[in-house]
């Protein structure tokens, strides 16, 4: 009986759309490409329709903003509304800037009295919070990447080298020279080593304003390498996840990583 | 053929200088909007692969308004800024400066100095590219070989931001 029930539970979980394609994270600067000395502005917020605010804010805790010579920078104006959240950036050097928000925690599931229980946290909270003996336990660590890249005068790649750790869209070509018409090399990797076999979903903005999604799905390569041919001008957004065992640490038995870009295609 | 650009062509073939190099002419529109700003527009050279040769001339707004710095803008001129604008330290002596009104502008290169005394033979193509503010963006280019072997003009003429661009290349 019990694993019956537990047999339908994964049944009805299988059948729920993974968080990731129902809602879609997103950070949006309002220009990627500037003169140095200027401010961005920047939307970041969880929603449905790509670049529009529908659902909630994305939240900013884990907000990492990468100057071009490496050195970490605070948001000015932050503020986190009902439907998404903003802050602004000044670009007083030239070079590129990365501006991400960057999440690793673990998600603990288990049975308490005939009930399921989920929990949500980091490894630092998780001994104090969750009981390493609870029946049916299992420990998923999260990692999520959500980011977009502005340049100021010339670019640089200080600030876009891979960090090494989850799951990540290296640029090979700069991302703030994307061009419609013209393509654009990435290498995917998961914690600093080529990622391949993995999906990239590819969707432009505006789809508030169109029936249907027209996404572009690339399978990176054995070296992780993916080429996007950008169809037009645009922002666009860029999700790729993996579910994986590899390089998971105790308690956790299973990780999911994921990441997801934003890119402004420019017009030639 | 457009008369005016007949009648400047027999202009220059009439003048007394016939300095080597490149004259470059560039027209820029009349527009009757409400809100009239004087364009953004930038010149250069680039080879067959795109790579910029040299700057040629770079027109924008050299005072702040309360708008801020005129060089906030020069990202506009899109292809200009990818292809070299974006490593120019501005002001430039010899290729940055004001704005320009509507009509006629001539730009004279001269073969015996910089930039095309060290330009290397070669095909190459002469961009012009225009961005006015809350207006539209245009770029023109002429293709040509250096060095030249013969007096040889080319007219290319725009849609929007730029009527036309000359190329007359001097041997």
């Amino acid at each position: 009986m019990k694993l019956a029930l537990k047999l339908c539970a994964l049944a009805v979980i299988a059948t729920l759309p993974l968080p990731a394609s129902a809602h879609k994270m997103w950070i949006m600067p309002s220009a990627s490409v500037l003169a140095p000395g200027q401010w961005v502005t920047v939307d970041a917020a969880v929603s449905n329709d790509i670049f529009h605010f529908n659902h909630v804010p994305l939240r900013l805790d884990n907000l990492v903003v990468t100057a071009p010579d490496g050195s970490a920078l605070s948001a000015a104006n932050a503020h986190v509304g009902k439907l998404r959240s903003v802050f602004d950036v000044e670009l007083t050097q030239p070079g590129t800037y990365r501006i991400a928000i960057v999440n690793d925690g673990l998600m603990a599931s288990w049975q308490e009295d005939g009930k399921p229980k989920r929990w949500r946290g980091t490894a630092a909270t998780f001994a104090r919070e969750v009981r390493s003996d609870a029946e049916g336990l299992e420990v998923t660590q999260t990692q999520g990447r959500v980011e977009t890249f502005v340049t100021a005068g010339a670019p640089n790649d200080t600030a876009i080298k891979a960090s090494g750790r989850g799951l990540e869209l290296v640029p090979v070509t700069h991302p703030n020279d994307a061009y419609a018409g013209e393509s654009s090399r990435f290498t995917l990797q998961l914690d600093g080593k080529p990622a391949a076999d993995v999906e990239l979903t590819i969707i432009a903005g505006g789809t508030r304003y169109r029936d249907r999604q027209n996404e572009m799905v690339l399978k990176s390569g054995a070296q992780g390498a993916i080429d996007v041919t950008w169809p037009a001008a645009g922002m666009y957004w860029l999700e790729a996840s993996i579910s994986t065992d590899a390089g998971v640490t105790a308690p956790a038995t299973k990780r999911r990583a994921s990441y997801v870009a934003t890119v402004e295609v420019l017009p030639q | 053929m457009n008369l005016r650009w007949m009648f400047l062509l027999l202009l220059g073939s009439a003048s007394p200088t016939f300095a080597a190099g490149i004259d470059i002419e560039i027209e820029i529109p009349q527009i009757d909007v409400a809100e009239y700003h004087r364009p953004y527009v930038a010149a250069w050279i680039e080879d067959d692969a795109r790579a910029l040769k040299a700057q040629v001339f770079v027109w924008y707004q050299q005072r702040a308004t309360k708008e801020g710095e005129g060089t906030k803008w020069l990202p506009d001129m899109r292809q200009w800024w990818r292809r070299g604008g974006r490593e120019l330290k501005v002001p430039v002596d010899g290729v940055t400066g004001a704005t320009r009104p509507p009509g006629r502008h001539a730009v004279h290169l001269d073969a015996t100095s910089a930039p095309l005394l060290t330009l290397a033979p070669g095909n190459y193509r002469l961009v012009v590219e225009a961005a006015r503010e809350v207006g539209g963006r245009e770029v023109l280019d002429i293709a040509f070989v250096w060095p030249p072997t013969r007096t040889e003009t080319t007219r290319v003429s725009g849609q929007h931001e730029i009527s036309a661009i000359a190329l007359e290349l001097i041997p």
